[in-house]
């Protein structure tokens, strides 16, 4: 059981690394792209660059927003 | 699809992963001695190898637009999480990829673990876990390049590549090679991931882009816009967030 739960835990951290939100972006993004290729009949490879570019700019703003000068990991650099 | 881009993408994105196993082999090896360690490196190259092997043949029998949804979604997925890193790194909302503390970190540890007679299973583990774990997202990539451009020999060249020079570097200095610029080649990675992940994906789920394969250079232009942007935006928003000088150089996790 704790072999499956930790494949698991590996392949969540594989597929979708730090942030859901990424993963979830794509996921929706390609979704509503096939809807409006597939049901409404119109052209929709405009709808992907900013979409993506949004899905990044979300992620971004979840990263910076959880950073407290607390959290900074300040170890020094090791001698040369 | 170009086969210079193909190769590119497989080759840089073989040589991070590479460089980053090469960094814990060398720990393990220089501290352990050199017998468990290269076996461990040897049965995890093998697992890798036999995951091509098998998965390689399953891919291309999937039908292209199946394989171009679900492998360009993955893609893109990826894509984005080496954007979003090298963005953060680029910015200084996250630590730099530093090879030599890693290697310090590594070979501290290897030095303090207990040493049993014979094989070494530290060494072994530590080779293998090192080699498979960096190798596999090497093995998607190279798997999902080559499946959706018909190109699979192509990819495998570009990986063995990059795998050849860093192990050749790696050995002839006998360190970690701590001045590849890592965050560089990540950023152009995510960048090269994301406009493939974009642009199977999107073929994948129905979308007939303008000028077919001409959209791609098009495309990583548009990334390669965004994610200067970003940057900017990213680093500004930190300095805002965190008003104290940062440290440009800290230990990466």
């Amino acid at each position: 059981m704790k072999r499956v739960a930790a494949f698991g835990a590996f392949l969540w951290d594989f597929v979708v690394g730090d942030d859901w939100v990424g993963a979830a972006g794509v996921a929706i993004l390609l979704a509503a792209v096939a809807a409006l290729a597939h049901l409404a009949h119109v052209a929709s490879w405009w709808l992907l660059p900013p979409g993506v570019a949004a899905v990044l700019a979300a992620t971004l703003r979840r990263a910076v927003r959880a950073l407290t000068p607390a959290r900074r990991t300040t170890a020094p650099h090791p001698p040369a | 699809m170009n086969g210079f881009a193909l190769v590119l993408t497989t080759f840089l994105a073989s040589g991070v992963e590479a460089v980053e196993a090469l960094t814990i082999v060398l720990a393990a090896g220089l501290t352990r001695g050199w017998r468990s360690t290269v076996t461990g490196v040897v049965a995890a190259t093998a697992a890798l190898a036999v995951l091509i092997a098998a998965l390689g043949p399953a891919l291309t029998a999937i039908p292209l637009s199946v394989l171009r949804v679900g492998v360009g979604g993955l893609l893109l997925a990826f894509g984005l999480q080496w954007l979003r890193k090298a963005v953060l790194r680029a910015a200084g909302a996250k630590a730099l990829h530093d090879e030599e503390a890693i290697f310090a970190r590594e070979a501290e540890a290897a030095r303090t673990a207990p040493v049993a007679g014979g094989f070494d299973g530290y060494a072994f583990t530590l080779a293998f876990k090192g080699v498979l774990l960096e190798g596999l997202e090497v093995v998607f990539i190279v798997l999902s390049f080559g499946a959706n451009a018909h190109r699979m020999l192509l990819a495998v060249a570009g990986a063995a590549g990059a795998v050849v020079v860093t192990v050749a570097a790696g050995f002839a200095l006998h360190r970690p090679l701590a001045r590849v610029p890592e965050n560089t080649t990540k950023f152009v990675v995510g960048l090269m991931l994301t406009t493939f992940g974009t642009f199977w994906g999107g073929e994948g789920a129905g979308v007939h882009w303008p000028g077919s394969d001409a959209a791609l250079p098009v495309l990583l232009a548009v990334y390669a816009a965004v994610a200067g942007a970003a940057i900017a935006l990213t680093r500004r928003a930190v300095a805002a967030q965190l008003p104290r000088a940062l440290p440009t150089r800290v230990v990466a996790s």
